[in-house]
């Protein structure tokens, strides 16, 4: 209980000036020797044969539902890392935490992680909440989280890299590709009322206006609302060629089954709905014949068909159960551990300071969404994929976009 | 803000606002009418309800799995048997927790919130570790799904309908049950006045114990018929405790009558707000609506009038 | 309130025995503690500390007034809201803010597109300002909830519901009104305190001893009040509403003051958590949290107001160790410690203690004061003293189910 390290000490914040850094990142490399002392310099829980890591997502809580697929993507990852050797010859242990859908325990456990248990990188976070509640702490311990949710941008952090795509990637490729391939000319966005929906839907809007298109509604609703019937009323009032849908949770299913039960068959695309919010995982609890037809523009379908791919979902399958699905954010928690091993080997040390600053540039042919590179921002260079919805809870990918897609997490002329 | 519209879309505007509240009105008596037998009737506030009503959901899901594993011929009927499972699986365990619990804490009202809340959190966990943290899906036999066409603009949900329908059925068998049965008598004769019932010779535990498994079959019968509109998760049922507490409340608490008028006030207010302003304030209008009254009027809209 | 406590003098205030409590915990929070855990475990405890207020709070009004507030979370929100706007406003300066579209308001504003401050949140550049405010605005709340429910005898159950109500209508209006609240992620990224880093680990130490003197100012106000006249009437209102109305006064007066004694508390600790753990959001205002602050309250002693305090130390440490070792247990152990301490021990800790060690440390302290030990206290205070007069269970059923007969009973018609 009573240990405080002298070296997480000194590196009180990712703020302090350069040249203090050094001198600190110099001290501390004397501290320690043999071979540690090349592969570790501050004092992280590195030994000669293991590194650790966190994993901190949400077991308990409501948050619980969604966050599952993500720490079976990451152990899944750690595992087939350490199969094959390890990073620079160290097995990989992971301590999970349990965040508890709850944002002051987020907080509590990513500083557990960082000052107690040294870890060398967290995988971690679902909701913006989660990681707004933690990246303080990330940047005055200095720590690396590997973020996998698709989020609404707005951020750039040195201590995180965001493997999920931010606002702009998801949304203007789906708009682009729902006005040109189907000729869609007016548009109703909705959402759960919080930051993503309400940034995206603001993006949304500002590119729909670009276009010289329309927006004939924008709404929101509390998170867990069940009753949508209103709100479709209006719709079928308004007749707009596209449905915009960015509701979560709960309430994404009954917003699904009142609407097939209102007698808007999604198949007709009259209107025809787009979402960047249901991913497989999601439809599991929607049910597949009340999502059958809609529309997602997101990077990642578990029906790619690629090669990386396939055995991605053959081992995913293997490890969790040939029931279980994977969607988008499940993959991008997959891309974290694999991302850091990179950087880590490319930096050849797992100093913090050295994978951040080896982390620009990393590239993985093997992901399963394809090639993925890290952009100077932090976030990801991806394609953004359109899927169409089939009864049996998958999607079918009908289109991609020809090149990886640049994250620009503070877009200009859409604030 | 009506200029845009023709006249004959105002029509199906009204027509088909008006069916969504009287959906959500249905809805509101389905939560409500349990709470409103066990905390009107009884006095024990049970934060457990909305966990009372996932497990008739959950119930449904089993249902209908066996359903469509062993008995796909006859999948189009699996909903109605799905419910009287969901009733009795409900009621049971409601009877089971009276026995292990709340009748150690008549009289003390505050503890039995304190208490079931305690139990809703048990619940929720039992449900994570049996069915997953996931949400699942109940799949409907089809004659559920989908819409009736009225006319040319104006469509009916069928499974609204079909709520609607359950509502006014339950509705009325727990007025028959209340005041046109024997049981209903001893019931309505214990709120009054417990000793004298128990001096004329009512087993007042008996009559407690079917009480709250009856509120709690209720729910289960509530939460199987949600599988239609919202969804099925181990936190699903939170989401509708402060709708459900509110409806009681404010509709008097010892009061049927009172549930169902509140219920159709509240739901009127809401789905006409929904339409004008945006969903979140609509809900906050409607909250601060109904605690406003109940501070001008805090005995609620109906009272039963007791000499004491 | 003053004349009707002048009289008391301080033996009546504090007698010896319930003296060795405070002494007790404080050695325990100002020694023990800051000795024993690195500063990790300690903020940790800084963090408990600040829900130990609202328990306090609730000790107050539920354990002496009967008035159950399942919305407490609401003034540990207004608290901490109030801390986090004044902390945001800092760390929001022109220079830091400089890549926003409008420099020098918060981040969340520049994101929904506000170009200026909004009105309410100029006075919380002033930390003056900010502190009145935490005092202020939840009293100013408590006492219109109050008036509006007790002096039309709402009460009880009604009470409980209607409080969780509004808890409910403030998170959906703190997450809806993103532009000016934060919304969902609320208030993060705080970083100083008039140009002091609030981050580092002495600033923590600071804190955490800050968050203790406020506890003992907070657990001093509390006992004052329960060993004044009001105290006491309070109990009697408990217990009999109507008798203590029909002798003259003014029932509802004191459960307005004492309700909003319980929202000032509560908000101290909100204030105090947004500085110990560095941000504010909705999580802390909803129902799910007011209602675990009660179980902080009932676990410790609905009576006690020592109790609440080691109540709300206890529950959050077995919260924190259990999710680090069973995560999924978790729920398990919660929801059996709500059922067991209402029907196995309605006194909580503090009657356990009362009933097994207290007659022993009696004794020994007996022993070592030898003669000096009670005169001073009189026969009746000792009555009225509940807390350490060993509580048979069938007391407080019997208590509780005279205030509380319900439904119309809580309404007195």
């Amino acid at each position: 209980m009573t240990t405080t390290l002298p070296s997480t000490a000194p590196v009180k914040s990712a703020r302090s000036k350069p040249w203090k850094k050094c001198l600190l990142t110099l001290a501390a490399s004397l501290a320690f020797s043999g071979a540690q002392a090349e592969v570790n310099t501050t004092g992280l829980a590195v030994t000669d044969t293991t590194v650790k890591v966190g994993i901190l997502h949400s077991v308990t809580g409501t948050m619980a539902i969604s966050e599952t697929g993500s720490v079976q993507a990451e152990k899944l990852a750690i595992e087939q890392i350490n199969a094959m050797g390890g990073v620079l010859g160290r097995k990989i242990e992971y301590i999970q935490e349990d965040g508890a859908s709850d944002w002051p325990t987020f907080a509590e456990k990513s500083k557990k992680l960082l000052v107690n248990d040294k870890v060398a990188a967290v995988f971690g976070c679902w909701t913006s909440a989660s990681r707004k509640a933690v990246l303080p702490i990330f940047e005055q311990y200095n720590g690396m989280l590997y973020y996998p949710t698709f989020y609404e941008g707005l951020e750039q952090s040195p201590n995180v890299i965001y493997t999920g795509q931010e606002a702009t990637q998801q949304i203007i490729a789906g708009i682009d590709w729902v006005t040109k391939t189907k000729g869609a000319k007016s548009f109703y966005l909705l959402g759960s009322d919080y930051i993503w929906p309400r940034t995206s839907n603001k993006i949304a809007r500002k590119h729909i206006e670009k276009l010289g298109l329309s927006v004939v509604g924008e709404e929101y609703y509390p998170l867990g609302h069940t009753q949508f019937n209103s709100v479709i009323n209006k719709i079928k009032l308004k007749k707009p060629d596209v449905i915009y849908a960015i509701v979560v949770g709960g309430s994404n299913v009954a917003f699904y089954k009142q609407l097939k039960a209102a007698g808007i068959d999604m198949t007709k695309e009259k209107p025809l709905v787009l979402t960047i919010s249901v991913t497989e995982d999601e439809i599991l609890g929607i049910g597949g014949e009340n999502m059958q037809g809609a529309y997602a523009a997101m990077k990642y379908f578990q029906s790619l068909p690629n090669d990386n791919n396939k055995k991605f979902v053959a081992d995913f399958k293997a490890k969790w159960g040939k029931d279980t699905v994977i969607g988008d954010v499940t993959q991008a928690a997959y891309l974290g551990p694999w991302l850091w091993k990179a950087a880590v080997e490319k930096a050849g040390s797992f100093d913090i300071d050295k994978v951040r600053a080896a982390s620009p540039g990393i590239e993985l042919t093997t992901a399963p969404e394809g090639y993925v590179k890290i952009h100077p921002n932090h976030h990801l260079w991806s394609k953004t994929r359109i899927g169409h919805a089939r009864a049996d809870g998958q999607y079918d990918v009908v289109f991609e976009t020809a090149e990886l897609i640049e994250p620009d997490p503070f877009p200009k002329g859409y604030q | 803000m009506f200029a845009e519209y023709s006249s004959s879309e105002l029509l199906s505007i009204f027509a088909m606002q008006g069916v969504a509240g009287l959906i959500l009105f249905s809805v509101f008596v389905l939560m409500a009418l349990g709470l409103a037998i066990i905390f009107g009737q009884m006095g024990v506030i049970n934060m457990a309800h909305g966990e009372f009503m996932i497990l008739g959901a959950y119930v449904t899901y089993l249902t209908s799995n066996v359903f469509s594993t062993y008995l796909p011929d006859f999948f189009s009927i699996y909903f109605i048997l799905a419910m009287i499972l969901a009733f009795i699986a409900a009621a049971a365990l409601g009877a089971l927790v009276e026995w292990s619990m709340i009748r150690h804490l008549y009289n003390r009202p505050l503890d039995t919130l304190l208490a079931t809340w305690g139990l809703s959190l048990i619940l929720q966990q039992l449900y994570r570790t049996v069915f997953g943290a996931r949400e699942v899906g109940v799949t409907l036999p089809d004659w559920l799904m989908g819409s009736y066409q009225l006319t040319e603009t104006i469509e009916l949900p069928i499974n609204g309908l079909f709520v609607m329908c359950l509502a006014l059925g339950i509705s009325l068998a727990v007025a028959l049950l209340m005041y046109r049965s024997r049981w209903g008598t001893q019931v309505r004769a214990v709120v009054q006045n417990r000793p004298m019932a128990g001096a004329v010779g009512i087993n007042t535990a008996k009559v407690d114990r079917i009480t709250f498994a009856l509120g709690c079959g209720i729910a289960g019968v509530a939460g199987s018929a949600f599988t239609m509109i919202g969804s099925t998760g181990p936190t699903s049922g939170q989401l509708y405790i402060v709708d459900t507490f509110l409806v009681v409340v404010f509709g008097g608490a010892s009061s049927l009558l009172g549930t169902i008028a509140s219920a159709f006030s509240i739901s009127q207010a809401q789905s006409t707000m929904e339409f004008f302003m945006s969903g979140s304030m609509s809900k906050v209008l409607t909250l601060l609506f109904v605690v406003v009254i109940l501070m001008l009027r805090p005995q609620g809209l109906f009272t039963l009038k007791v000499r004491r | 309130m003053s004349s009707m406590l002048s009289s008391q003098s301080m033996a009546s205030f504090l007698p010896k025995k319930e003296m060795l409590g405070f002494v007790v915990l404080a050695f325990i929070l100002v020694v023990v503690l800051p000795l024993s855990l690195d500063i990790f475990r300690l903020n940790l405890v800084g963090k408990y500390l600040t829900y130990a207020f609202v328990a306090v709070g609730l000790v107050l009004c539920w354990g002496y007034g009967g008035i159950l507030s399942l919305g407490q979370g609401v003034f540990f929100g207004l608290g901490g809201y109030a801390m986090a706007m004044f902390l945001k406003l800092e760390a929001s300066d022109p220079e830091s803010t400089k890549i926003q579209s409008t420099p020098g308001i918060p981040d969340f504003m520049d994101w929904n597109q506000l170009t200026e401050l909004p009105f309410f949140w100029q006075p919380f550049h002033s930390f003056g300002f900010t502190l009145l405010a935490i005092i202020v605005l939840p009293s100013l709340l408590g006492y219109i909830i109050g008036v509006a429910m007790f002096k039309r005898r709402v009460g009880g159950v009604y009470f409980a519901i209607i409080t969780q109500a509004i808890a409910a209508i403030l998170t959906i209006l703190i997450i809806g009104q993103q532009g000016y609240t934060g919304g969902v992620n609320g208030m993060t990224d705080l970083r100083t305190l008039h140009g002091w880093d609030i981050r580092t680990d002495n600033a923590k130490y600071v804190f955490y001893f800050l968050c203790v003197f406020m506890l003992f100012v907070c657990l001093f106000i509390a006992q004052f009040i329960r060993k004044s006249k009001l105290g006491r009437l309070l109990v009697a209102m408990r217990d009999k509403e109507d008798r203590v109305r029909f002798s003259g006064y003014d029932v509802s007066n004191f459960k307005i003051f004492v309700f909003c004694v319980g929202a000032v508390f509560a908000a101290i600790g909100g204030a105090l958590f947004t500085l110990q753990v560095g941000f504010m959001s909705p999580t802390l205002v909803g129902i799910v949290p007011s209602i675990e602050m009660v179980i902080f309250c009932a676990v410790g002693g609905r009576l006690s107001i020592i109790g609440a305090v080691y109540g709300a130390l206890v529950v959050n440490f077995a919260k924190t160790s259990f999710s680090e070792s069973f995560p999924e247990l978790w729920l398990f152990a919660m929801g059996g410690l709500f059922i067991a301490v209402v029907m196995a021990f309605p006194n909580g800790l503090a009657g356990l203690y009362n009933t097994y060690a207290a007659p022993k440390v009696d004794a020994l302290m007996d022993k070592l004061f030898a003669k000096k030990a009670l005169p001073l206290v009189s026969v009746e205070a000792q009555k009225a003293d509940t807390q350490h007069a060993p509580i048979k269970n069938t007391e407080i059923k019997k208590s509780a189910a005279d205030s509380q007969t319900m439904p119309q009973g809580a309404l007195h018609e």
